[in-house]
């Protein structure tokens, strides 16, 4: 039989990806530009008997879905930049007490309120840094509507996995453009669900990571009576202060992610093998990066595309490797550069690095990226 | 022979963080012994807080307990409930940390009816931070941050709860430790969301600053203003002045719950 | 690279051209089995306002998703004539409704007119058809996706009380630009 197909909204790709992925709980609160998240979730959730629920602010919605989790229930909100803003002491208690949760942010422009109905990809490096105290962070950014259903299904696979929040960033043209899907068939998509504990209740802890990095996790209400906190804890899930205690869970904490980069990483890459030039772009720009290359290569220039599904933690071996191979990196982003400073960073001055930067509130084309890589070789 | 707490306790986990004179570890017992009343499976039962003195109180008692972030007790407990709607949910939690931070979580988890239990405790201040003045620090008085005297009114929790749309709220004092388990039995039996605002004492930033020279003094205070709701029916307005009414000041057995009105959206997806 | 072809409605918010690129997406890519992808910008206002909805069309994979240079145009008032009537290729189209736009863009592209509104309004009975009313006649003009393909997105989209007055809108749009065309 043939697969099932649909003209659907990135939004609404990310939403059904959610469903795919196992996801029975929903906390957010309206903002543009990612409010149809909320809305077909709302209607499909209830009818895999889970539950949305519209909170009255960001922060609480960021708090149910948290407490859902625990419940064990995979748990999701969408926001976009403003909403983030509000959610981040909660993204960081999601990392501390280490709860399996998505949020999706759908990128508009600015500060503050910005251009609510733009697209924008300045969020980046809040999704790395924004919420305080020393954390990992997992962050995707997908670039069409068939990879949206897919990276959120992933973006539940992480989070469940290393028991820890993943974003999904996609800037507005995404996540409002419509494309065809190809849903895939039930089983066809790997789902991961996060591990019980397999000792008795009288043993548990919820942090005890003896047989791994990632603690088993489990459910309120399945007969495991444990502490939950944003304070720093030992093993137990109780508050400590013992200074070898909070520096090794700070640490495992982090080494959760940075040891498996490899398990969590994802990119793709364009005719890099002989490129002089890479471009490196993500989200919704990386489509106009493919077409610049095209053009490019159509002008006699060896240009290639990097582009990471995986934003964080950031590809540094392979954006490494890349700035060693080729004469020039062009970072195209929508914001006034930010990636830019890990690409910077990684290369440690082994090509010549330049920016395709924009903020008004319109895409970046491929002319622009074009005009660039010419100036800079 | 003397009510065993212990059973209830974490191994471990006492002596807590209060000072010697708060009131917050009779509410505590008071929470043990309706948990007991209503024989709760800890192992159902889930009890949140957010952050200050009083949120600490999860961390001591046997349960799934969930310390949260500050404010956000009943945005988390909202979360546990409708994912769990088996499980029992107790918030409890202070009373800037409930109506300052928190009071946008609080009157919609009011206005919801979601089933849960909130035992405010409510000692008119920051205690954990120094003493800094919240919304129920009454007008005047002294804290760290208002040297001069409280220039701000207050919320009066109860109200704010019976506005909102709680379908149970109650009040008691430290001082009634018999009336703190009798209401929060109460609050755990009514379906829907049961606010149960004890008027507690903070000696150590409080009491000290407001010339009450001892917890005796204090404790008398809220015995002395404490006016059964019964017996304020008979009372006049000159009689009334500067008490606060105490007992079940409302129930409405109405109201749908939250988590069942969600249960009928799910129904209606399903086509049931 | 695949060959695209971009076409772009522009209208009044409200007048449902982020539907009618919606249907033309769904004609060229679930029906066709083509590559579409429709975007769409619009301001603050849900009604009023000038909105635009661009669908790129092509064989093979679509990389930049918004419009490059424009194939087709469609500028059914005078603001959005002045807005989004821009960035039309030498020998492209542009369709304006015959009532609301009376000043024309300046370009190297066939200019056609329509009283889409009015033909919407008196032929059909509903005004709130002009949308189908104009996606009919931008694919009689462009051939982008078949008659058949049109009309079978437009039917899919609309409930069952609504089949035969869409229909008939749809058909409307086409025929007449057929006449324009001759």
């Amino acid at each position: 039989m043939a697969k099932k197909v649909a003209l659907l909204q990135g939004n609404e790709a990310c939403a059904l990806g959610a469903v795919y992925a196992g996801a029975k709980f929903f906390g957010g609160y309206p903002i543009t530009p990612s409010t149809e998240v909320a809305e077909v979730l709302s209607a499909e959730l209830p009818k895999v008997g889970g539950k949305f629920i519209q909170m009255e602010d960001e922060i609480g919605a960021m708090a149910a879905i948290i407490g859902a989790s625990l419940t064990g229930a995979k748990s999701i909100t969408a926001t976009s930049g403003p909403g983030v803003s509000l959610k981040q002491e909660l993204i960081g208690y999601a990392c501390i007490a280490e709860t399996p949760c998505v949020i999706i942010n759908v990128m508009r422009g600015g500060p503050s309120t910005g251009m609510p109905t733009g697209p924008g990809q300045s969020d980046v490096m809040q999704a790395r840094w924004g919420t305080h105290g020393d954390h990992a962070a997992i962050a995707l950014v997908p670039n069409s509507c068939q990879e949206i259903f897919e990276e959120t299904v992933r973006a539940f696979n992480l989070s469940e996995k290393y028991r820890m929040p993943v974003q999904v960033l996609f800037d507005e043209i995404v996540g409002h453009m419509r494309e065809r899907i190809v849903f895939p068939e039930p089983g066809e998509l790997e789902i991961i669900d996060r591990q019980p504990p397999s000792v008795s209740p009288a043993d548990y802890k919820p942090y005890d990571s003896s047989k791994g990095q990632v603690p088993p996790l489990a459910a309120f209400g399945s007969g495991y009576k444990f502490h939950v906190t944003g304070l720093n804890k030992a093993d137990d899930g109780f508050p400590t202060t013992k200074a070898e205690l909070v520096d090794a869970e700070e640490r495992r904490q982090i080494d959760k992610v940075m040891d498996n980069v490899d398990d969590i990483l994802k990119n793709e890459e364009y005719l890099t093998d002989d490129a002089e030039v890479i471009i490196w772009a993500y989200g919704s720009t990386s489509r106009s990066a493919r077409y610049a290359v095209n053009k490019l290569r159509e002008d006699g220039i060896k240009a290639g595309l990097f582009r990471p599904l995986t934003i964080w933690p950031f590809p540094e071996a392979r954006t490494a490797e890349l700035a060693k191979q080729c004469k020039a990196i062009i970072v195209a982003e929508m914001n006034l550069g930010q990636m830019i400073y890990e690409v910077e960073r990684v290369s440690k001055g082994d090509c010549a690095i330049g920016g395709v930067f924009r903020v008004d509130g319109e895409p970046i084309n491929p002319g622009q990226i074009v005009d660039k890589v010419k100036e800079v070789l | 022979m003397a009510y065993d707490y212990e059973k209830s306790i974490r191994p471990g986990k006492l002596p807590h963080i209060w000072c010697p004179g708060c009131g917050h570890g009779i509410v505590m017992k008071g929470l043990i012994r309706a948990m007991d009343t209503c024989e709760l499976d800890r192992a159902k039962t889930s009890i949140v807080s957010g952050i200050g003195c009083a949120s600490r109180l999860p961390g001591y008692l046997d349960a799934c307990t969930l310390h949260t972030a500050h404010g956000r007790a009943a945005a988390f407990a909202t979360g546990v409930k409708l994912a769990d709607p088996e499980m029992t949910v107790i918030v409890c939690g202070g009373d800037g940390d409930g109506t300052a931070i928190g009071g946008n979580h609080f009157i919609h988890a009011c206005r919801r009816n979601i089933d849960m239990t909130y035992v405010v405790m409510n000692n008119y201040i920051y205690g954990m931070t120094g003493g800094q003045f919240s919304p129920c620090t009454p007008t005047g008085a002294k804290a760290s941050t208002t040297p001069y005297g409280n220039p701000d009114p207050i919320f009066d929790i109860s109200k704010l709860a019976i506005g909102a749309g709680a379908t149970f709220v109650a009040r008691t004092t430290a001082a009634h430790p018999r009336e703190i388990d009798k209401l929060i039995v109460q609050g755990i039996k009514h379906k829907g969301m049961a606010v149960i605002e004890v008027l507690d004492d903070c000696p150590t930033t409080y009491g000290r600053r407001n010339k009450f020279r001892s917890v005796v003094d204090m404790m008398k205070e809220l015995k002395k203003n404490a006016v059964p709701a019964k017996a304020a029916a008979k009372m006049t307005a000159e009689q009334l002045q500067g008490k606060f009414l105490t007992g079940v000041l409302f129930q409405d057995t109405e109201k749908p719950e939250y988590c069942e009105m969600y249960q009928e959206v799910i129904n209606k997806a399903q086509g049931a | 690279m695949a060959e695209r072809y971009e076409i772009r409605f522009s209208g009044a918010g409200g007048q449902g051209l982020i539907t009618a690129g919606i249907i033309l997406a769904e004609a060229a890519s679930i029906i066709e089995g083509k590559s579409a992808v429709q975007s769409q910008s619009y301001g603050p206002e849900a009604r009023g306002g000038a909105s635009k909805s661009e669908v790129i069309i092509a064989d093979g994979p679509i990389d930049y998703p918004k419009a490059t240079i424009v194939d087709a145009c469609l500028a059914m008032t005078q603001e959005s004539a002045d807005k989004y009537a821009v960035g039309i290729k030498d020998g492209g189209i542009l369709l304006l409704d015959d009532d609301f736009v009376q000043k024309n863009p300046q370009g190297n592209f066939k200019l056609y007119r329509m009283p889409i509104m009015r033909m919407a309004k008196e032929d059909i009975g509903r005004e709130i058809v002009a949308n189908v009313v104009a996606l009919g006649a931008m694919i009689g003009l462009t051939g982008v996706v078949s008659k058949e393909a049109g009309e079978e997105a437009v039917l899919r989209k609309v409930p069952e009380a609504f089949k035969d007055l869409n229909k008939k809108a749809f058909n409307l749009g086409y025929e007449k630009s057929k006449e324009l065309l001759n």
